[in-house]
């Protein structure tokens, strides 16, 4: 398992997520930098993503959206604030209407990514930080408890 | 769907009851320990009266809950709303988890 540690603090709505990969930094960071590999796993399960627009640089942004599985369209966008490849990327993330404006009513999520060498490879910590439970409701409720069921499920069968 | 999604006025309810700062901290005291109404009023520089409006507002929202011991109202935190935020955080967990592998996979197929 690559997962290494998982913090949740429900007070700060902030999760701290920590794996590790057999691969070097250079590469780990082109699963971000490139949105065509980011698009392989960036959407829960059932809801892939689709990188429109991914002007990676500070100040640049990003658009995509999710598609669900009756063809429903989740849109969202990408603020970056911090670029310094290959070791860190700071990014906000919000909710877009259906024209891919961002949503003013919902509040952003806010994820520091950084990536270390190791032994074994890359260390992967990413900081999840929530600006309101009505949000981390939003993200959840979007098809996830139900895809991560299924994986969920499809792990256990695997073990 | 979230099973016990909370629905539009719920929500409002619970923000605007948690948009006050006395009403902030009376939740922090009574979900530390259960208080009467008496006590908390000793807290504030308001009176007996608009202390207890502030925790009806609060009950409303399902953040505390009121029980009659003897002559005297005590309040107590419900902390099952805070429980949803944990919750919702370790359904954010699975996501990052999902992710993880979902990375692990397109690493080896794609060294």
């Amino acid at each position: 398992m690559t997962v290494i540690s998982v913090e949740r603090d429900a007070d700060a709505l902030t999760l701290t997520f920590v794996a590790e990969f057999a691969a070097p930094v250079e590469r780990v960071w082109r699963v971000w930098e490139d949105p065509r590999q980011l698009e392989r796993w960036w959407g829960p399960p059932t809801w892939p993503a689709t990188f429109e627009r991914f002007d990676l640089e500070p100040s640049g942004g990003a658009s995509y959206f999710m598609t669900g599985p009756d063809g429903e369209k989740a849109r969202g966008w990408w603020r970056f604030i911090a670029v310094e490849a290959p070791h860190r990327l700071e990014f906000e993330d919000g909710f877009a209407d259906e024209a891919g404006t961002p949503s003013e009513a919902m509040p952003t999520t806010t994820a520091v990514v950084t990536l270390e060498a190791i032994e074994a490879g890359t260390r992967m910590t990413t900081v999840s930080r929530f600006a309101s439970l009505e949000q981390l409701e939003q993200l959840t409720a979007m098809g996830m408890e139900e895809g991560m069921r299924l994986a969920m499920g499809q792990i256990d069968a695997l073990l | 769907m979230v099973a016990d999604q909370l629905a539009d006025e719920d929500w409002d309810r619970l923000f605007h009851a948690l948009a006050d700062t006395t009403r902030r901290d009376i939740v922090l005291q009574v979900m530390r320990q259960g208080q009467s109404i008496s006590t908390l009023a000793g807290r504030y520089e308001m009176s007996f009266a608009a202390v207890q409006k502030h925790v009806a507002v609060l009950e409303r929202a399902g953040l505390v809950r009121k029980e009659r011991r003897g002559r005297e109202q005590h309040v107590h935190g419900e902390p099952l709303v805070l429980h949803r935020a944990a919750r919702l955080l370790d359904s954010y967990e699975l996501l990052q988890r999902h992710r993880t592998s979902a990375i692990e996979a397109l690493l080896e197929e794609d060294p």
